[in-house]
């Protein structure tokens, strides 16, 4: 008889802003398993994980553990009773060893002193039990993402978790990568963890879980074993229908070059170089698709193509104009459009409304203006179109943007940088950490666009993402371009992970392929 | 509703708390330090509405600070914390007395235009020290424009002892501003100056600039994300820059209102005479709404002249609406003040909402 080890009864939650995250959810899980929670972004996978470990307060209902009722008032507290998480986002401190990141907040002390050695000793000795191998003498920072993680692990056990929420740890992994995590894992269940495992990767939980408990708009919708049910199940389940995230699109017929980069050379303030000398393309009518481990040079890539980073050396230019020392309102003016993979920071101004997000590149031209001031009617009109035609959910346009779910205020970005008439969209992490309507929404957008003559860069750690979009495919790895591949329908993610490892290289010839006039 | 309707309500009803409560404390106050509680009670409740000459003394008071709340809503707007405002209008105030001294052969409306532009002119320099040394050097415009006030001070002293103090007269103040170009009296009898009416045209232009017109709307995003307004293209440190000079100006402007409204000689030397702080708490209760200034003002002006009125005819004395005042901008500026009783509006309207469309469906 399995043994019930933690309880959440109906929980409710509900944020600041009104929205409604869980409803009477219960979750229940047994020792000693892998449990899977499912659901879209946005189903309240994430807000319960957080009342779990103690960072989100609850309105009803209560969590058992172990037999007792508990409401922790914040992660030590969750710590403290043996609920430990990994959150998607690593929470390291990257200058310091890993060791020392291990025993942060509990040093091992000998004369008043911090005592190293005996921190290694600890994160040697949780390494060997555990079976996860990473140098405990290592810099975090020159940790790959799959070791980081580890050190996560290795830093939730050693303050004696039994019950291991991981948010998403496959997220940021290469399939190689992954294959490693679950071995690891099983090795912990078999040592009488419990773990909470978030993807919405079925055939990751297929092959990981014994059961599963999904999620959909808030509310618990079903639970099952692993072993009764299929993939289809599970998808009705999580979307209320059968999830097509097939785009189609015909072959690509590319045209003219449109984004040519050359010789491109980014340093670190550290002086370390993050993109190193790197030379492609992009052409009128074709997706380049950029795939990678995050990390290695894309995000700063994509910065200094729109002008908000600077760099050393090369040169960048769109339809022949050399973009060195361009303002950015200049650079948006020849045409280049920019999803950044951070929508809270750059994307949208989240407190204010739906209307002055949308306006943000368009606001000081003639045709918003009307003398001295802004053409309130005009600009309500476009906005109410955008609104319509990009099906952005929203009580009216002066809706504050943070009211929104992650979906609809990228669906605010996108329908401002589609809707320019851009002829090179840098599209980065486009559809990170929203719900499927919505990426399936922004995917078919950047199809036509494509098919309608725009240039499309797709930079995305999405690995489906990046084989579903992309007409070609060039691969980063540390700063460096490791393989350019021309038909993207020929490739497969494990082959991508190779080059994403740096497991495989091409030659520079064929990588210079990809660097067209 | 939604919870953008409760947030707005919540707003209003918020601030109206934390002023009935500062009130009530301020009451409190009163009948323990005081020996005729309800005299004192009454005059400054009542006492400001009693005589015609005490509500032109609201509106007279309230006036300045039209010019140095706008100021601060203008740059609270774009994140740009200078505290300039109170330099900026004594300077301004100083400046324009000296030139109406010096010119006052051509009095009339010229030199009165005169005086104002150099009043503006002179905000604006003050605000430009602050603000080129945020543009160029990323120094904190809150310290340095703080930093910047003193020497503006001593400035002042300075022009005031050296050029035109009126030393034969005896007293501390300057020379007799030239009477022709005073602004005007709007009622017979009372001394309510036309200064009011340029205070309330610049909240309203204030208003449309920030809300209607395209300088505005950068404004507007500096301030929301700077990282947003960046990556959209707009020059955020052109929007630094401007604010903050925008906002000496206005309150630079506003000095020469109030000296030309209400004084006969420039009398402000030593130490600070105030309007720029004041101007903080204003903007601050209007929620860097310059349409809300106004509203704003009256009600620290209805404040002050109670507590002035009280301190004549009863024994609590004047500097006790400081102690008001401190407990307003506590409550309103308190972020997490009756913050569950809003998340309790909010999770109780989102359940009624989300019954009422489960019944529909």
């Amino acid at each position: 008889m399995p043994e019930e080890i933690l309880l959440m009864d109906k929980i409710t939650k509900v944020y600041p802003n009104g929205f409604v995250a869980n409803k009477d959810v219960t979750f229940s899980i047994n020792k000693g398993e892998i449990h899977a929670l499912m659901g879209e972004n946005g189903a309240g996978k994430s807000t319960l994980m957080k009342i779990l470990f103690g960072i989100e307060p609850f309105e009803e209902g209560r969590i058992v553990l172990k037999g007792k009722e508990v409401r922790f008032s914040g992660p030590l507290d969750a710590i403290a009773n043996g609920v430990g998480m990994v959150h998607q986002h690593f929470m390291l401190v990257p200058s310091l060893t890993v060791a020392e990141n291990v025993v942060l907040g509990m040093e091992p002390k000998k004369g008043g002193m911090f005592d190293f050695e005996e921190a290694v000793r600890i994160t040697q000795e949780a390494c060997d039990k555990y079976n996860l191998k990473v140098d405990p003498r290592a810099k975090v920072e020159d940790l790959p993402v799959g070791n980081k993680q580890k050190v996560e692990i290795i830093k939730a056990l050693v303050r004696g978790a039994e019950i291991l929420i991981l948010d998403e740890p496959t997220a940021v992994l290469t399939p190689q990568e992954t294959a490693e995590l679950f071995v690891e894992l099983k090795h912990l269940k078999e040592q009488g963890h419990t773990l909470v495992f978030i993807s919405h990767k079925l055939n990751e939980i297929k092959e990981l879980c014994d059961r599963i408990t999904i999620l959909r708009l808030g509310k618990s919708v079903g639970k099952a074993n692993i072993a009764d049910v299929t993939e289809q199940d599970i998808s009705r389940m999580m979307v209320g229908r059968d999830v097509v995230l097939k785009v189609d699109k015909t072959p690509a017929k590319p045209e003219e070059t449109v984004l040519k980069v050359r010789d491109l050379k980014i340093v670190a303030d550290s002086g370390k170089p993050i993109v190193n000398d790197i030379s492609f393309s992009v052409r009128k009518g074709e997706i380049l698709g950029m795939a990678g481990v995050e990390g290695n040079g894309q995000s700063q890539i994509s910065e200094a193509i729109t002008g908000l980073l600077g760099y050393q050396h090369g040169t960048i230019s769109v339809n022949g104009v050399d973009l060195k020392g361009k303002k950015i309102r200049e650079i948006r003016e020849l045409g280049v459009s920019h999803i950044s993979e951070d929508r809270n920071t750059y994307g949208a101004a989240l407190i204010s409304s739906v209307k002055d997000n949308i306006l943000s590149d368009r606001y000081y031209k003639k045709e918003y203006n009307k003398g001295l001031l802004m053409d309130d009617k005009k600009i309500n009109e476009m906005t109410d179109e955008l609104i319509k035609e990009f099906l952005i959910k929203c009580d009216d346009r002066d809706d504050q943007v943070k009211m929104l779910s992650g979906g609809n205020v990228q669906k605010v970005v996108v329908a401002r940088e589609f809707s320019n008439n851009p002829t090179l969209v840098i599209a980065n992490q486009p559809t990170r950490g929203i719900d499927v309507g919505a990426t399936e929404f922004i995917r078919k957008r950047l199809v036509e666009l494509r098919d309608q003559g725009v240039a499309v860069l797709l930079i995305s750690a999405d690995l489906n993402e990046v084989l579903e979009l992309s007409d070609s495919i060039i691969v980063m790895n540390e700063g460096k371009i490791a393989a350019y591949l021309e038909d993207a329908s020929q490739i497969t993610d494990m082959i991508l992970g190779e080059y994403m490892l740096g497991v495989q290289t091409q030659t520079p010839e064929e990588i210079a392929r990809v660097a067209y006039d | 509703m939604t919870s953008k309707q409760i947030e707005r309500r919540f707003n209003v009803l918020k601030t109206a708390v934390a002023i009935l409560l500062s009130l009530g404390f301020a009451l409190l106050v009163i009948t323990f330090v005081s020996n005729e509680p309800v005299k004192a009670i009454t005059a400054f409740i009542v006492g400001p509405f009693q005589k015609a000459s005490r509500m032109s003394n609201i509106v007279e008071v309230m006036t300045p600070l039209l010019f140095t709340g706008t100021a601060i809503c203008i740059m609270y707007q774009a994140n740009q914390f200078s505290m300039i405002g109170e330099g900026a209008f004594l300077i301004g105030a100083n400046l324009c007395t000296w030139v109406s001294i010096t010119l006052q052969s051509m009095a009339g409306l010229p030199l009165l235009l005169i005086c104002f532009v150099v009043a503006i002119m002179a905000g604006v320099a003050s605000a430009m020290v602050p603000a080129i040394l945020k543009v160029k050097f990323r120094a904190n415009e809150v310290v340095s424009s703080i930093m910047m006030n003193y020497v503006l001070l001593k400035l002042s002293d300075y022009f005031f002892y050296y050029h035109f103090r009126d030393v034969p007269s005896g007293q501390q103040a300057s020379y007799p501003i030239p009477t022709q170009i005073k602004l005007p009296k709007l009622i017979p009898g009372l001394r309510l100056h036309a200064g009011v009416l340029i205070g309330l045209a610049v909240c309203v232009v204030a208003y449309l600039f920030i809300y209607k017109t395209k300088w505005g709307y950068q404004v507007r995003m500096t301030g929301a994300n700077i990282n947003f307004a960046k990556y959209s293209g707009i020059s955020v440190l052109g929007v630094a820059l401007s604010t903050q000079l925008i906002g000496g100006a206005i309150a630079g402007l506003g000095g020469a209102v109030e000296i030309l409204g209400r004084y006969d000689r420039f009398i402000w030397f030593g130490t600070q005479p105030g309007f720029g702080f004041d101007g903080v708490l204003v903007g601050v209760l209007a929620k860097n709404n310059p349409l809300l200034v106004p509203v704003a003002a009256l009600f620290l002006a209805y404040m002050r002249t109670g507590a002035d009125v009280m301190n004549r005819v009863s024994d609590v004395p004047i500097e006790f609406v400081d102690v008001v005042q401190g407990l307003i901008i506590l409550f309103v500026a308190a972020e997490m003040f009756m913050a569950k009783y809003k998340h309790k509006l909010i999770v109780n309207n989102a359940k009624k909402q989300l019954e009422a469309k489960e019944a529909a469906n």
